[in-house]
């Protein structure tokens, strides 16, 4: 399948008082046309600013876009001046927001906030506007539409919000559609209505997304591909399949082993050690490394190259280099391992979110 | 919203009454009376005057006398306009104090929005500085001394402008813009600071991610929300502008109720003391209902019919 988007040793620094935050410290993958890329990672592993640089929304000063290409298009979106961004995002690139609490404009009526993007980017009248807004507001679900597009958003309840922001960022039939853990904010049985919803909608349209979460129960359920990412990098990336039965990098056992689930209650969920390393001063060599229990003494000295397992998965440890020892990933992630291939988690679609 | 509007009129009138009972108060508790400063009055004349306006009732008596004319509209005679009635200075006073109030309104607030923007915009900018500093002088140095500082500069040593009276735009420039000052002050700071929260919220994020241009994001997405919490700034404003001209109106000799209440103090014309402070107490709670009706124009979160969820 053809790529859509291409990003290639993505880096983003902001400028602060206390010197310079690499938040994202050189990103590299590529999005196809029709499939969910899941990033998944910690608070602070600089998901989210991979994500706004592509949209360019990372707000400047104090952030930058310290090199790297962001090509779609045929177009390097990093070099492209504001305005012509502005003519890019919300008609070929749309972002979901987490929180659709504070995400509307509480003094604009719905519809109008649906409509702006139309009339800007298709330029359509206002009535014609209005009517595919209300095409909009079905397709997201949500009831009465004719009636409700000149509410106010605080007329609405959490889980409607989050489909009205739906509603506004498939306006003008993205391309990509970047979902920054649209549903963090939402109760869990909204939270499976809209993953549905967004799975649907995927369906009809055949956009790319962009769909960034640190709950692997979500990503089993949407996603084609899986990016990891720890401390501005991604670590490991493949196919949802190759991530949640054969996942290679020490970090990725980390967080399976550290997802809840709910066939084996006695057992207690494993913590990674310690915290993300301070992105004011990237510590030399993996960064992982020190909250690594497999930690090779190279891991202290020099970053790992990413190494090929296969032609679409991708891991940054040493233990892949052919002079390091065999390490297997720890009994508990194992077991995961063995629940995830007998319950059929990660064939995506099917699985129960649960 | 007729109902509202309706208890919201209640409560004006039980606010009222008890201001005019507290003035009331505090006026028998002055020393001396109107006639005190005349005289050519003799002592038996002044028995006469006070027996005619009943001011020789016990307090009790002439209080009530007091509110029942007021229930009427009857705000009493002046004892030094030569038998005017009270409304009637009111009256012919109150239209000039409201221009001038009005237009130092809209003068200051609008300048202090433009400022504030301009601020919020292009922070710590030499801009932002800039407008910090003009904020800043305006909210710390009193009225009078700006109207003092041009009438001297700009009326005496230019020759620009006159420097007193009322009745041409000219000589309203100066007594507006020094009036104008501190609202035009007060409104830079409370736009700068909330635009720049608004511009930092989720939604600005939300419309700058569906290509909304720059424009757009300020004036039809900021701008709005922005303006909530300066309208509610915007009352005790009009009042402070209200205590303003009484000074100003003095300085630049300007007939409005301002320069008329400063006189009847000193020669102790109560019933136009009352008048007026019970006409500043009746503009300020209207001006308080007219900002709750905005608040729900502006913000549809606060609307009164409320919303049929």
């Amino acid at each position: 399948m053809e790529n859509i988007l291409e990003v290639n040793n993505l880096q983003v620094s902001f400028d602060t008082y206390g010197g310079e935050v690499q938040a994202v410290r050189g990103v590299s993958f590529n999005l196809k046309k029709g499939e969910t890329l899941a990033i998944v990672g910690e608070s602070g592993s600089g998901k989210s600013v991979t994500t706004r640089a592509l949209a360019r929304l990372i707000p400047s000063p104090p952030g930058r876009i310290k090199e790297g290409e962001i090509l779609f298009d045929g177009k390097d979106l990093a070099k492209l001046s504001d305005k012509q961004m502005q003519a890019i995002r919300g008609k070929d690139i749309s972002t979901i927001f987490q929180d659709p609490m504070t995400s509307l404009n509480p003094t604009m009526k719905i519809g109008t906030q649906i409509m702006e993007g139309l009339i800007k980017h298709q330029k359509m009248s206002k009535s014609q506007a209005k009517e595919r807004t209300i095409e909009l507001l079905e397709l997201v679900g949500l009831p009465n539409p004719s009636e409700r597009v000149d509410q106010y958003p605080h007329q609405f309840s959490g889980g409607q919000r989050q489909r009205i922001v739906i509603a506004i960022a498939l306006a003008c039939n993205p391309k990509i559609l970047i979902a920054d853990e649209p549903t963090t904010a939402l109760d869990v049985t909204i939270q499976a209505q809209i993953l549905e919803l967004m799975k649907d909608i995927q369906k009809k349209t055949d956009s790319s997304i962009i769909f960034i979460t640190h709950d692997l129960g979500v990503v089993a359920n949407v996603a084609d591909r899986v990016a990891v990412m720890y401390a501005g990098k991604i670590v490991e990336i493949g196919t949802a399949d190759e991530i949640f039965y054969n996942p290679k990098h020490p970090y990725t056992w980390g967080l399976i082993g550290s997802m809840p689930t709910l066939d084996n209650t006695e057992e207690s969920l494993v913590a990674i050690p310690g915290s993300p390393p301070d992105m004011l001063n990237p510590p030399k060599g993996d960064a992982f490394a020190p909250r690594n229990d497999f930690a090779l003494e190279i891991d202290r000295e020099m970053e790992p190259p990413m190494f090929k397992v296969s032609d679409t998965h991708y891991a940054a440890t040493w233990l892949l280099h052919e002079y390091a020892p065999h390490v297997e990933p720890p009994e508990a992630v194992k077991r995961r391992m063995k629940g995830f291939a007998s319950t059929g988690a990660a064939s995506n679609g099917e699985g129960d979110q649960s | 919203m007729a109902k509202y509007i309706l208890k919201r009129i209640g409560y004006m009138l039980i606010t009222l009454f008890i201001i005019a009972t507290f003035s009331f108060i505090l006026m028998k508790m002055l020393p001396g009376s109107p006639l005190t400063a005349e005289e050519k009055v003799t002592e038996a004349q002044r028995e006469i005057i006070l027996e005619k306006y009943g001011l020789n009732d016990p307090i009790p008596v002439q209080y009530v006398r007091y509110l029942g004319n007021l229930a009427q509209g009857d705000l009493g005679v002046s004892f030094q306009m030569k038998n005017q009635s009270v409304t009637d200075i009111l009256m012919s006073r109150a239209p000039v104090s409201a221009e001038l109030g009005f237009w130092a309104l809209i003068v200051g607030t609008s300048l202090g929005m433009l400022l504030g923007l301009i601020a919020a915009i292009r922070q710590n900018s030499w801009m932002d500085y800039g407008s910090n500093i003009i904020s800043v002088i305006g909210i710390s140095i009193p009225s009078f001394i700006f109207a003092g500082l041009m009438q001297f500069y700009i009326g005496v040593e230019l020759e620009l402008l006159p420097i007193a009276f009322w009745g041409t735009p000219q000589q309203a420039i100066m007594p507006v813009i020094a009036l104008a000052i501190f609202p035009m002050a007060i409104s830079a700071r409370f736009l700068r600071t909330e635009m720049i929260e608004v511009l930092g919220s989720d939604y600005i994020v939300t419309a700058k991610a569906k290509g909304v241009s720059k424009f757009a994001i300020i004036f039809k997405h900021g701008l709005r929300n922005a303006l909530i919490p300066l309208i509610t700034v915007m009352g005790p404003m009009a009042v402070s502008l209200m205590t303003g001209t009484l000074v100003i109106e003095k300085i630049f000799s300007i007939p409005g109720i301002g320069e008329q209440f400063v006189n009847s103090v000193t020669t102790n014309d109560f019933s136009i003391i009352m008048g007026t402070t019970l006409f500043f107490a009746f503009l300020f709670i209207v001006i308080i209902l007219i900002i709750d009706i905005l608040y729900g124009i502006i913000d549809p979160r606060i609307r009164l019919a409320g919303g049929k969820d």
